[in-house]
């Protein structure tokens, strides 16, 4: 669809805020009409008007239907980027393409993955969960006995502590949503609680701590307060109604929802119980970032209030001038978004998004708000908010506390540091394409 | 879910920790939470010893066993520095020697020298993961080895220094002070 089509609707909305936003509240009534108007995003020209025939599909009867079902030939683009894709000894990464999906779930084939060495190829007949340590009774428990647990479902993000590092550059760093946000995911995720094995065990009191650890080669393990351990977290056996993915864990990981996705221990196959955390490499190297003074934070559990647009964004340009759906994703790990304001004039204005219901916490929230786009530059950005009282930091915020790189930041694969949950700016050139700015 | 009431909320402190404290009085008081069929396979510490590979900071977990830095030269050359560099000055893998300040900025590489705060982890990831193309290949004097080869070439302890349960949790590291725990009322 072209950027200038026209409904004799659009020209009445009520702009909200400066360079063209209009009020959200046509998408809750009589939003069909103007839904038909509202443009997509597309990378090829647009198509004029033209005599409709047959095509060639619509004459000959169509493919099988294969046993398990792919995208059509025609999606290939949407995919994840990989860092290291000949497994090189190294950590690979596969990041999620957030401008080329919507809605709030990330289809299993296309959810983040980071794996230090490769996928291990498990076989769940043998696969054995341990729990042990400062326990009444040392348990084990296969895959088969999991699955005869109550088990509950929750729809929930998993973010690497990572995700979105490149934003410390002292420069915009130039890259799609993918490339800056894309290791983080959402999935609905069904298991048993964790609370329930661990009383099954019989806890000692003076434990306070677990460690967690994988059955891959690196045996990852991390160390996790047992309040946290009592409260949500779930050993996920299935990831948006099938088994998890070999590059989520499976046949089971622990799911931490909220907190960050290292700690969120992919083959598990250990629990120990315990009274100190075990400060392993990834909890006390890894993950735990540089601050200005030369101190690190340590312990940074939380995956903080973030959001960030992803329609548009760089990659999906603009076509012309014309009404736009600005789009993008929301979450917290303190619980549901109550609130997301977007800009269109770098900041000076706002309006209020919809959010997509039913908001689930902790998890992708879609925010939408209709934009007329009148063909000038524009600098479009998002601001959440959530239950707990929570408000997405500015960049500055985040860089008073926590610096930027002293350079710029030239490769969007760098970790220059961790946990920036600020927000992320597009700027719209007059001829419609989008790049990254600080604003 | 959360009923706080009563003396139980007076003594909690924050939201997590009165969780924690309702969970752990559900836990010892014997009031059900979500109650499973037990299936679970009852399982002795010694059939778990294997894959009990935990070293705490405090040294427990550390399995019998020594190691000296001239002991580990030679193991690292065979079986670590074609990753890691000769004696460990860095390879197609990190380097395992020296390191800038942390205040040289925000995105200074990290090294066993300018950050890990325990020695312990240095033999429990080296033990867990390494030689990455072989991970618990090793025994346990040869871990000790390694562990106090890479710590003598940082200059933390000496050449002569024997590593074993005793010794290497006394070790200091340098930058055992160098944190901030970033969330307190969540961290026991
Ligand atoms: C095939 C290459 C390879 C070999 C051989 C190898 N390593 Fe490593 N080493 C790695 C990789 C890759 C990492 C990073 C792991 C990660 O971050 O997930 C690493 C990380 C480390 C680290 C952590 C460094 C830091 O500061 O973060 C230590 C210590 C280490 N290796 C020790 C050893 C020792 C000792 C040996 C020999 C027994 C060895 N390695 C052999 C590839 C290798």
């Amino acid at each position: 669809m072209s950027g200038d089509r026209r409904t004799p609707k659009w020209n009445d909305l009520e702009v909200v805020a400066g360079n063209g936003l209009l009020d959200r509240r046509v998408f809750l009534a009589g939003g069909a009409a103007f839904a038909a108007a509202i443009t997509g995003y597309t990378l090829s020209e647009p198509v004029a008007a033209q005599q409709l025939v047959d095509a060639p599909w619509s004459t000959t009867a169509g493919l099988p239907i294969p046993d398990y079902g792919v995208p059509s030939r025609f999606e290939k683009l949407v995919a994840r980027t990989l860092s290291n894709p000949s497994g090189a000894p190294r950590t690979q990464h596969a990041r999620t393409p957030h401008q080329l999906l919507t809605g709030t779930f990330t289809p299993n084939g296309l959810h983040f993955v980071i794996s230090h060495s490769g996928n291990p190829d498990i076989d769940p007949g043998t696969h054995r969960l341990v729990v042990h340590g400062m326990v009444k009774r040392p348990l084990s428990f296969t895959l088969d006995a999991l699955g005869r647990y109550p088990m509950q479902s929750r729809m929930t993000f998993i973010e690497c502590g990572g995700n979105s590092a490149p934003l410390f550059s002292r420069e915009p760093v130039q890259g799609t949503a993918q490339a800056l946000h894309g290791l983080g995911s959402c999935a609905e995720w069904t298991g048993v609680m964790l609370s329930t094995l661990l009383e099954e065990a019989g806890v000692d009191p003076a434990a306070t701590w677990l460690v967690a650890e994988g059955a891959d080669s690196l045996a990852v393990s991390r160390s996790v307060p047992i309040a946290k351990a009592m409260d949500d977290a779930m050993i996920a056996l299935y990831q948006n109604g099938e088994r998890l993915r070999p590059g989520n864990g499976y046949p089971m990981r622990l799911l931490l929802p909220g907190w960050e996705g290292n700690m969120n221990v992919k083959w598990l196959r250990r629990i120990k119980l315990v009274d100190m955390p075990a400060m392993s490499y990834y909890e006390s190297r890894t993950y735990a970032p540089i601050l200005p003074n030369g101190k690190a934070y340590q312990f940074y559990f939380l995956q903080e209030i973030k959001s960030f647009i992803t329609h548009p964004s760089p990659g999906l340009s603009l076509t012309g001038p014309g009404v736009y759906e600005i789009s993008g994703i929301a979450y917290s790990g303190n619980g549901r978004i109550a609130k997301v304001m977007v800009t269109a004039d770098g900041g000076t204005s706002w309006a209020q998004a919809a959010l997509q219901e039913p908001v689930h916490p902790k998890a992708f929230t879609r925010f939408r708000v209709p934009w007329r786009w009148d063909g000038t530059p524009a600098v479009l950005q998002s601001r959440a908010w959530d239950e707990a009282g929570n408000v997405q930091p500015t960049r500055a915020q985040i860089i008073a506390q926590r610096g930027e790189t002293a350079t710029a930041v030239t490769n969007a694969a760098a970790f220059p540091s961790q946990h920036y949950n600020g927000p992320t700016s597009w700027a719209v050139g007059p001829g419609g394409d989008v790049t990254h700015v600080y604003a | 879910m959360r009923r706080c009431d009563g003396a139980r909320v007076r003594r909690c402190e924050g939201a997590s920790a009165c969780l924690f404290a309702l969970a752990m009085l559900a836990f010892g008081g014997g009031a059900a939470r979500a109650q499973g069929p037990g299936l679970g396979t009852p399982v002795s510490e010694a059939e778990i010893a294997a894959w009990d590979i935990s070293v705490m900071p405090d040294g427990s977990g550390l399995p019998p066993g020594s190691g000296t830095a001239a002991q580990g030269a030679p193991i690292f050359a065979a079986k670590c520095a074609v990753c890691h560099g000769a004696s460990g000055k860095g390879g197609p893998n990190a380097a395992l020697v020296g390191g800038a300040p942390l205040t040289s900025g925000i995105d200074t590489t990290k090294t066993i020298a300018n950050f890990w705060p325990y020695a312990t982890t240095l033999f429990d990831f080296t033990r867990r993961a390494m030689p990455w193309t072989q991970p618990r290949t090793l025994t346990s004097d040869e871990v000790y080895a390694l562990t106090a080869y890479m710590l003598a070439l940082n200059g933390i302890i000496d050449d002569r220094d024997v590593m074993n349960a005793e010794t290497l949790p006394d070790v200091r590291m340098p930058n055992r002070d160098g944190f901030v725990v970033r969330f307190p009322e969540k961290t026991p």
